[in-house]
């Protein structure tokens, strides 16, 4: 990922000089009034009162937030492959509306992130983008779970990620051996649990409103059981783990005990998974098909008793576009997914009963380390913004309020759940490697 | 069928009653839905549930126009939004459709101005006419009328079988019970839905011949042999044993209980040959009641002037 961060055809210093005047900066070490001074694509300076350079921009953040730019570990930018539902530009736009500075593409694009030449594509066509496009790569070739991806030669081209998301890999051997392989390389394994035999072809999740509706179900048991045996195998293999999108209330809890005993093991959960139930789908519309699947309110409860423990390290958006001939089918056969960029920040702050440190823990700088993206690891994401940090920032107005309107959304897809939704916190400005590509809520490219 | 209280099913069985009539008639038509058109729109296989509903149609005078999916545009890549607004600009009045996903006839009653979307049965959701001649039967079975109607308060139902995947349990459970019956399910723990949370029933067990005896309705449901052996019961013949109305069972119930099968009977699976050919097996009046309960259908969407948003999940 180090290798594509520099964008051609502009040297960090061709940024704008920009001041974000009159904010409240929050960051992993704190909060305080400060205006921030960007010079050259970095932070020059974090203090109240700073003067004006001559031709320099000036942000407005009275009333705002100062954060790190957030990271979201879990985004479907669909190009190569479908590019009518999104395309890297399309979704890093509505990636940096939402407050974006990094995003984690997922390899289920067709071709499958599973060879060097795929990844290397992707990382290309990111370099214009208007927020860092960190590639996951495939766990095994295709995402078939048949056989291992050249994993080491995708770490090589800066892969810190690998999953087969849309998929759990299925076979306990191939999974076990693929974590002693990956620890030997440093990489996290990402899994989407879910075991293919108890879920067969359950489009929504099992329980009261499945039997009432007739529509086949997916049990909460087809996660739980690989979240179970992902530990398992994370504490005899010694390997890292992280588990995407968990919605259940066992899952939550499996992971509560595996931290508690030490294991390696992080998970995030998406927005939907706390801020819709299953009670959605009664009228079958296919927006609210997601996999996992809604689940009822007793496991949206556990989702955020585990947002505000520490036992979930991440909110992630697992944004899936679909465009509306694809997804607009009878629900069985429509295809999972939703859009989340956009409307994840606002999601977390109305839905959320926690301080905006925290969420802004768990949408910026959390991610950042877990995606290999933060200055631990080199990275310009997810830092304590100072002096010398890159320029990655968004400005938030935590109070305002505002309706989702699907048809505004950046995405190229339209397939919002939350359509007419009043949110409360709005992303204001994004600053991406020092270049304002959000100011007042509008793109700037 | 959830949203139908007694009220709206008792009318639907009172209207019923004249077609029936109107059915032993040596021209058993009339002029009631003249100059309407009807067209059915059948994405999955049934010849039984068209034929009765093009029937109820004709015998109403309708124009009736047969849409076989098979053939249709939706081959061509055509979305089933995109051919439904086709329907509806063509100037159909009523679509009857079926399919094998839920919810199908509930989205498109949401896409229509002023079509009416009658549900033949989606997915394991609903099939709201079946149940509804069903009840039609049972009344019948019990001297018709307003007498007939009156003997559901109280009246022991029985459901027996893959309740999990039927549409028509859904269905008629729901009827039964705003009927005032006391519903019982009898089947194979894994032939029940996961849930029966909200679910209008007396109670639920696993030993048909215990709750035999005290039952006025036995109400089987065909053992779906795609979802069978091995998957959701270990073989047919085990299923048989524990749920299947075998002569042994059929002589457990009171003289005048009543047995329905909403077909196509499987003999010699959920019920024996020779039940079926019992006079307490309704079987037959099912199949002709079904064409009166979808004449009254049509008729109380159709024949009463404008037509608004009639979609009757």
């Amino acid at each position: 990922m180090r290798t594509v961060a520099e964008r051609p055809g502009g040297s960090p210093t061709s940024a704008p000089t920009l001041v974000i005047r009159g904010g409240t900066v929050v960051d992993q070490t704190g909060e305080r009034r400060a205006d921030v001074l960007v010079v050259g694509g970095v932070v020059a300076s974090v203090e109240q009162g700073i003067e004006c350079p001559r031709g320099a921009l000036v942000l407005d953040a009275g009333s705002c937030t100062v954060a790190p730019g957030l990271v979201d570990l879990h985004t479907h930018l669909r190009e190569p492959g479908r590019e009518e539902s999104e395309t890297i530009d399309s979704g890093t736009r509505a990636a940096t509306l939402g407050g974006y500075t990094a995003v984690v593409a997922m390899p289920n694009t067709d071709p499958p992130l599973d060879s060097a030449e795929a990844v290397r594509n992707v990382q290309e066509l990111s370099l214009s983008a208007t927020a860092e496009v960190a590639v996951a790569g495939a766990i095994t070739v295709g995402r078939l779970g048949e056989r291992l991806a050249p994993m080491a030669e995708l770490a090589s081209l800066g892969v810190r990620l690998f999953t087969d998301d849309g998929a759990g890999v299925q076979s306990a051997a191939l999974m076990r051996r693929a974590l002693e392989y990956a620890k030997g390389l440093g990489v996290t394994l990402a899994q989407h649990c879910e075991d293919g035999s108890l879920a067969c072809d359950g489009a929504m999740h099992e329980g009261a409103w499945s039997s009432r509706l007739g529509i086949p179900g997916v049990p909460a048991v087809a996660e739980e059981v690989m979240v179970a045996r992902d530990i398992i195998l994370a504490r005899a293999t010694g390997a890292r783990i992280h588990f995407l999108h968990l919605s259940t209330a066992v899952s939550i809890e499996l992971v509560r005990q595996a931290k508690a005993e030490g294991l390696a093991v992080t998970a995030e959960v998406a927005p939907h998974h706390f801020s819709l139930t299953d009670a959605a789908t009664s009228g079958f519309d296919p927006v609210f098909k997601v996999s996992p699947p809604l689940r009822p309110p007793s496991d949206v409860e556990a989702v955020k008793v585990g947002l505000a423990d520490g036992t979930v390290d991440a909110i992630a958006t697992d944004h899936a576009p679909h465009a509306p001939e694809s997804k607009d089918l009878p629900f069985d056969q429509a295809p999972p997914g939703m859009l989340g960029l956009q409307t994840s920040l606002g999601l977390a702050i109305t839905e959320l009963d926690l301080p905006l440190a925290r969420v802004l823990a768990l949408l910026a700088w959390q991610p950042a380390a877990l995606a290999g993206l933060d200055p631990a690891h080199g990275g310009g994401q997810g830092g304590p913004i100072v002096p010398g940090a890159p320029a990655n920032l968004c400005v938030i107005d935590p109070a305002a309020t505002w309706t989702v309107d699907a048809s505004a959304l950046a995405s190229r897809s339209r397939n919002t759940p939350y359509a007419g939704r009043r949110l409360t916190g709005q992303v204001r400005h994004t600053v991406f490697r020092g270049e304002p590509v959000v100011i007042d809520a509008e793109a700037q490219r | 069928m959830d949203d139908l209280g007694a009220e709206e099913v008792s009318e639907v069985l009172r209207v019923a009653d004249s077609f029936v009539e109107v059915g032993r008639r040596a021209n058993p038509k009339v002029p009631a839905l003249r100059g309407r058109t009807v067209a059915t729109l059948f994405f999955e296989d049934s010849t039984r549930t068209r034929m009765s509903f093009e029937t109820a149609a004709k015998r109403m005078s309708a124009d009736v126009l047969s849409f076989a999916a098979g053939s249709s545009s939706l081959k061509k890549g055509e979305s089933l939004r995109d051919t439904v607004e086709t329907i509806e600009a063509i100037g159909i009045d009523s679509v009857i459709i079926r399919h094998s996903s839920a919810g199908v006839p509930a989205r498109v009653a949401q896409w229509v101005d002023h079509c009416a979307v009658i549900n033949a049965g989606d997915g394991w959701h609903q099939h709201p006419t079946q149940a509804l001649l069903d009840l039609y039967t049972v009344r019948q079975a019990f001297g018709g009328g307003d007498a007939g109607l009156a003997r559901f308060e109280g009246l022991q139902v029985v459901v027996v079988g893959d309740i999990r995947h039927s549409r028509v349990a859904r269905s008629q459970i729901s009827a039964y019970a705003a009927l005032g019956a006391e519903v019982t399910l009898v089947a194979p723990a894994t032939l029940l839905p996961p849930s029966l949370e909200g679910w209008p029933v007396a109670s639920v067990g696993h030993d048909l011949d215990a709750v035999l005896p005290k039952a006025d309705v036995v109400s089987l449901l065909r053992l779906q042999s795609e979802r069978g052996s091995g998957t959701f019961v270990p073989s047919l013949r085990e299923y048989t044993a524990g749920y299947g109305l075998t002569s042994r069972r059929a002589a457990m119930l009171h003289p005048d209980a009543v047995i329905l099968h909403p077909g196509p009977i499987v003999r010699g699976v959920e019920i024996a040959s020779e039940v079926a050919e019992l006079p307490a097996a309704r079987i037959t009046d099912q199949v002709s009641n079904g064409v009166a309960i979808r004449m009254a259908v049509l008729f109380l969407l159709l024949g009463q002037g404008p037509v608004d948003g009639a979609h009757r999940g």
